[in-house]
């Protein structure tokens, strides 16, 4: 566990550096997700060495809410999908590492374009279908932010998993209150989430600590055993936006700001270097 | 001129049906989703056959356009059917990321294309469509010309490796290309040789365009007649040697003239051959209501359009 510990804290410093250098990003969300990530590429996914698109025989993760990718990016480096030292190009010109992620450059471990929100879920449907007809019983995995829920894609494909049977998906919604405008009950209130995918005939299950690992271990273990029995799966995982620096916590307002050097030596100085900057 | 018989008239949304029905048997790797029109695009047989590699979506366009590039992570080739309109427009964002920025391999099939669609109006008639995928960049659009030709297409892009947009009709039309025929990806065909003008048509346009160059013939014009079934990546090479050969060209679609093919074609000639062309297209509107034949008669894109827009281009040469 501390080994995963480490990772969180390194990746957070990623996080800091790269949309720091850029002057650009979204860390708000993507520190929000840290534990997750790490969580989810380290322990919960099983993963072939190297990477293809079709990702045969191994469980695959699509990122809905494409503007978190920072931490993506971080998690894919220290996963070895491509060398850590390339997150020095993030958000540059001529970079795999583009503003949001993107297949058209190349960049292993990615599979979809995504950042124009709501698409995510249709996609990670239709590779699970893909897995189905290939006899293949790995998993998908999509993560989606919670006021992308207000595109109203994601519930055409929600109503389809659940009439579909689609029960080879779990679909986590990071649950953290905000987006760029404000909270997301003050911009446009969805009403109780977890009643309507219940509605809409998900198996929901809450991961109320979210920025824990081992509740996230335990949730997503709890998760997995879920699927294959009729139902798509999600989880709502309830997390703080810029969670691990105090003054990015609690606020919508670093969904999409990077730090200047004087705040960026603060967040750095409350998550130290453990297994080596890029 | 160069005789060609219309075998029996049929809709090459048909067409569309009978290629997939045959891709089915031939590609286990080709998948089917429709957005609630399947029989409206003719998809029965292939559903038929293979139930397990088809997948209703239901009244649910951007849903179905993700399943699809998401079916292509795992080797499958996605081929969607709904209505042109709501095949390109309604989810342009979805194509625009999921499939062709992200390079997926998914054959967008678009049926009742046009003002023929007919009597459900304007809501229904997109004439944007072409200039909205072939902006794309790498889409390859096709829009075939007949049953034949439409069923050989449908056959062809599955062996393509990229995002296609395929464009066709609710209408029966002329039947007039070979049963047979191997179809070309980006290879247009010489339909009839001339001297005067270049008719170059695509689409429902095609078999107007060999009645208006008799109709010519009959005059003393000898017309080429070029079918350009597919608009990206255009033909160029061919349109070139023909107009070097012509000094001037008709461009016949049923589409906007805005986006459109013709607009493909003056941009090849402006920057490699300058030649005086008219557009046969409808012209910045909206369609309406009415039958195929009287719509095609009032938007101006039917062999009497041809033939008056041919005469015009002639004076400029």
């Amino acid at each position: 566990m501390s080994k995963l510990q480490d990772l969180v804290v390194q990746t957070r410093r990623d996080i800091l550096r790269m949309v720091h250098k850029v002057n650009s990003g979204h860390p708000g969300g993507s520190l929000g997700c840290t534990e997750f990530f790490i969580a989810l590429y380290h322990e919960i996914m099983d993963l072939k060495e190297g990477f293809d698109m079709d990702g045969r025989d191994e469980d695959i993760f699509f990122l809905s809410n494409g503007h978190i990718s920072p931490i993506f990016y971080s998690t894919l480096a220290r996963r070895g999908y491509f060398p850590v030292e390339e997150l020095n190009t993030f958000r540059l010109i001529n970079s795999r590492l583009q503003g949001h992620p993107a297949t058209h450059e190349g960049l292993p471990g990615i599979r979809i374009a995504s950042g124009s929100l709501g698409q995510g879920m249709s996609v990670a449907l239709g590779a699970a279908q893909a897995k189905k007809l290939n006899g293949d019983d790995h998993l998908i995995y999509s993560l989606h932010g919670d006021g992308e829920l207000q595109e109203g894609q994601n519930w055409e494909a929600i109503m389809y998993a659940a009439g579909n049977k689609v029960d080879n998906i779990i679909a986590t919604v990071d649950l953290n209150g905000q987006q760029i405008d404000g909270a997301t009950d003050t911009v446009l209130p969805m009403g109780d989430v977890k009643a309507k995918f219940e509605a809409f005939g998900w198996d929901v299950l809450e991961i109320t600590k979210g920025n824990d690992l081992d509740a996230i271990l335990v949730g997503m273990a709890d998760a997995k055993s879920r699927t294959g029995k009729g139902k798509p799966v999600c989880v709502l995982l309830h997390t703080v936006m810029g969670h691990g620096v105090d003054f990015m916590m609690y606020t919508h307002a670093w969904h999409g700001k990077a730090p200047n050097d004087e705040q960026l030596a603060d967040a750095l100085s409350q998550n130290p270097e453990t297994i080596g900057d890029y | 001129m160069k005789k060609y018989i219309d075998s029996g008239k049929n809709d090459t949304r048909s067409g569309f049906g009978a290629g997939l029905a045959e891709l089915g048997r031939s590609h286990p790797n080709v998948v089917a989703l429709c957005a609630d029109l399947i029989g409206s695009l003719k998809m029965e047989k292939f559903i038929e056959e293979n139930p397990e590699r088809f997948f209703q979506v239901g009244i649910a366009e951007a849903n179905m356009m993700g399943l699809a590039a998401g079916l292509t992570i795992g080797g499958k080739i996605p081929f969607t059917g709904t209505f042109a309109n709501f095949s390109t427009g309604r989810v342009y964002d979805q194509i625009r990321q999921s499939i062709a920025y992200s390079g997926k391999n998914v054959k967008i099939c678009a049926s009742h294309a046009g003002v023929t669609l007919g009597e459900d109006g304007a809501t229904h008639q997109i004439l944007e469509d072409i200039g909205l995928m072939k902006m794309l960049p790498g889409m390859t659009v096709i829009n075939p010309c007949d049953f034949n030709q439409t069923k050989a297409a449908t056959i062809a892009i599955a062996d393509h490796l990229g995002p296609v947009y395929l464009r066709f009709g609710r209408p029966k039309v002329a039947n007039f290309t070979p049963t047979d025929q191997k179809f070309e990806i980006g290879k247009a065909l010489m339909l009839n040789e001339g001297t005067d003008v270049t008719i170059a048509a695509t689409g429902h346009l095609v078999w107007e365009a060999l009645i208006a160059a008799e109709n010519l013939e009959n005059q003393g014009i000898s017309a080429e007649v070029i079918n350009i079934h597919t608009i990206k990546p255009l033909d160029e090479e061919a349109l070139l040697k023909s107009v070097k050969k012509t000094g001037c060209i008709v461009s016949a679609e049923e589409h906007n003239y805005l986006g459109g093919l013709g607009e493909s074609i003056a941009r090849t000639l402006a920057t490699q051959h300058p030649t005086p062309q008219e557009f046969v297209a409808t012209q910045d509107t909206f369609g309406e209501s009415g039958t195929p034949e009287q719509l095609m008669e009032k938007y101006g894109l039917n062999n009497k359009a041809i033939e008056t827009a041919v005469l015009s281009v002639l004076k400029r040469k």
